[in-house]
């Protein structure tokens, strides 16, 4: 009885630890930051420092969304379309 | 005396207020209501492709296949009456390719009409910020067809700033209603099925997606940003795709069999880091995992070396692996009892490298001394699988403001 709850336990903390993964990640992150004034940001705005995929990759994570088994989470698409040649 | 005194004072005081100048009404925030062109982009790409896996031949044989892609999309804004700034971004896209394995689907021809095909793209996205909420509110629609496939899809996004402009949060929804015409193999086909038909001789079957995407984007200080991204997925209907041939241990043949549900998880983080004044750090990971049993992960890195402000060199790695699909299995491993069974190396176990550079010229007084041409960027990379599969992609992207 004991060992099937163990079991158990163990099975919920592999599914939640990613997740908490990313809590402790995003809290700790979010909370060292230092507020940037908008004349602080000539870096930041750099086209080069954009935080999405640069346009001229468009057609690469098409052929990447065909070619494996996994996709999104890039502010692309999750579905639709096809080209699945 | 006191009141003479007074009444020349208030006498003197009217006639400087009579000759001043009124203050004018601010107009520092005054905004045309006129549409405005803010910018276009044309990409253009040619990728070509190589392997001995295809799902089309039951995991094997030849997966050589090119495409041409150009897509150009083109930014407007105008200010509604309540000075909102109003965005509508107008996408079009055309593939042509040429494929090989596809040309098998009925290799009793001498070229089927799936051996080339061209796909169409159009989308459309409006959204509408206010900046005394911070807040962007946006919809869109997109479709694509190809001979055997077509889709349509709706969204609708919510971006909320923080005061101080330093974080964003943003919600999206989005769906898909898709039809994949029923293909089949030739061996495969019966009676009345069998033969060259035209597009609109096919029955079709749904496959809808569903997906909902959450970002977080956080400056952390003048160098560097990060954004989080979780999308949840879930998609209904035909998964498979009917021309994916399965061979069977016991030389049977039918075509491919998939769930007719999945549910898809990516947790993604992306970071950009100025180190210095000429050099840029890129990166993006992304934790994958879904309930056909493919687990993945990915890293891409990013180095911009900026030689002038003007002119940047980007070589790039990315790294991607992914487990196995439950219901993969290579050419007649397949057992004919199986209720769901592909050879699509798609869905297989992987490792992938994909490696290049990319060119960045962006003078201030244009391209060719063109002021409206205002950005060329010039990449190339290539893919290679542990199935095998290698491929080479050259993309051109013209910015024109």
């Amino acid at each position: 009885m004991q060992t099937n709850k163990a079991i158990k336990s163990m099975h919920i903390m592999k599914k939640v630890t990613p997740y908490l993964f990313c809590c402790i990640l995003i809290a700790t992150t979010t909370s060292s930051c230092s507020t940037v004034k908008e004349y602080q940001k000539n870096k930041l705005n750099d086209a080069e420092m954009e935080l999405s995929s640069r346009k001229v990759e468009k057609t690469e994570l098409n052929f990447q969304s065909y070619r494996e088994g996994a996709s999104g989470a890039n502010g692309g698409k999750t579905g639709g379309g096809c080209g699945c040649n | 005396m006191k009141k003479i005194c007074l009444v020349v004072v208030g006498l003197y005081i009217q006639m400087l207020s009579a000759f001043s100048q009124s203050l004018p009404a601010d107009s520092s925030h005054f905004h045309s209501r006129k549409l405005t062109f803010e910018e276009a982009n044309l990409v253009s790409s040619y990728y070509h492709q190589n392997g001995d896996h295809s799902a089309v031949t039951g995991g094997i044989g030849t997966e050589d296949l090119t495409d041409i892609a150009n897509v150009i999309d083109v930014k407007l804004t105008w200010y509604n009456k309540h000075d909102h700034k109003n965005n509508l971004d107008l996408e079009g896209g055309i593939d042509h390719y040429t494929s090989a394995s596809s040309d098998k689907i009925d290799p009793s021809t001498i070229s089927s009409a799936s051996s080339r095909d061209t796909r169409i793209y159009p989308s459309a996205a409006w959204s509408v910020e206010n900046d005394k909420n911070r807040t962007t509110i946006g919809v869109n629609a997109s479709a694509s067809e190809e001979f055997d496939y077509l889709s349509t899809g709706l969204g609708a996004s919510f971006y909320k700033r923080s005061k101080d402009n330093n974080r964003e949060f943003g919600i999206k929804g989005q769906i898909y209603l898709d039809k994949v015409s029923i293909i089949l193999p030739i061996e495969l086909r019966t009676g009345s099925s069998s033969g060259n038909r035209e597009h609109n001789d096919y029955p079709t079957t749904p496959r809808n997606s569903f997906s909902t995407s959450l970002s977080l984007s956080q400056v952390i200080n003048k160098n560097f940003q990060v954004m989080f991204l979780a999308d949840l997925v879930y998609q209904q209907g035909f998964l498979g795709l009917p021309f994916h041939r399965v061979y069977f241990n016991n030389n049977s043949l039918k075509a491919e069999s998939l769930p007719s549900k999945r549910f898809k998880i990516p947790l993604g983080i992306r970071s950009s880091y100025f180190a210095g004044d000429k050099i840029i750090i890129r990166s993006f990971y992304r934790f994958y995992k879904d309930d056909w049993g493919i687990l993945s992960h990915l890293i891409n890195l990013e180095l911009t070396f900026k030689a002038t402000p003007f002119f940047s060199v980007t070589p790039f790695y990315r790294f991607y692996t992914q487990t196995a699909a439950t219901h993969f299995a290579p050419y007649k491993i397949h057992d004919p009892s199986d209720t769901y069974y592909t050879s699509n190396y798609d869905l297989s176990a992987f490792n992938s490298h994909f490696f290049g550079l990319g060119f960045r010229i962006a003078p201030p007084n244009g391209i060719f001394g063109n002021t409206h041409f205002n950005a060329l960027e010039l990449r190339y990379g290539h893919y290679l699988q542990t199935t095998d599969l290698n491929s080479d992609i050259i993309s051109l992207n013209l910015k024109f403001k």
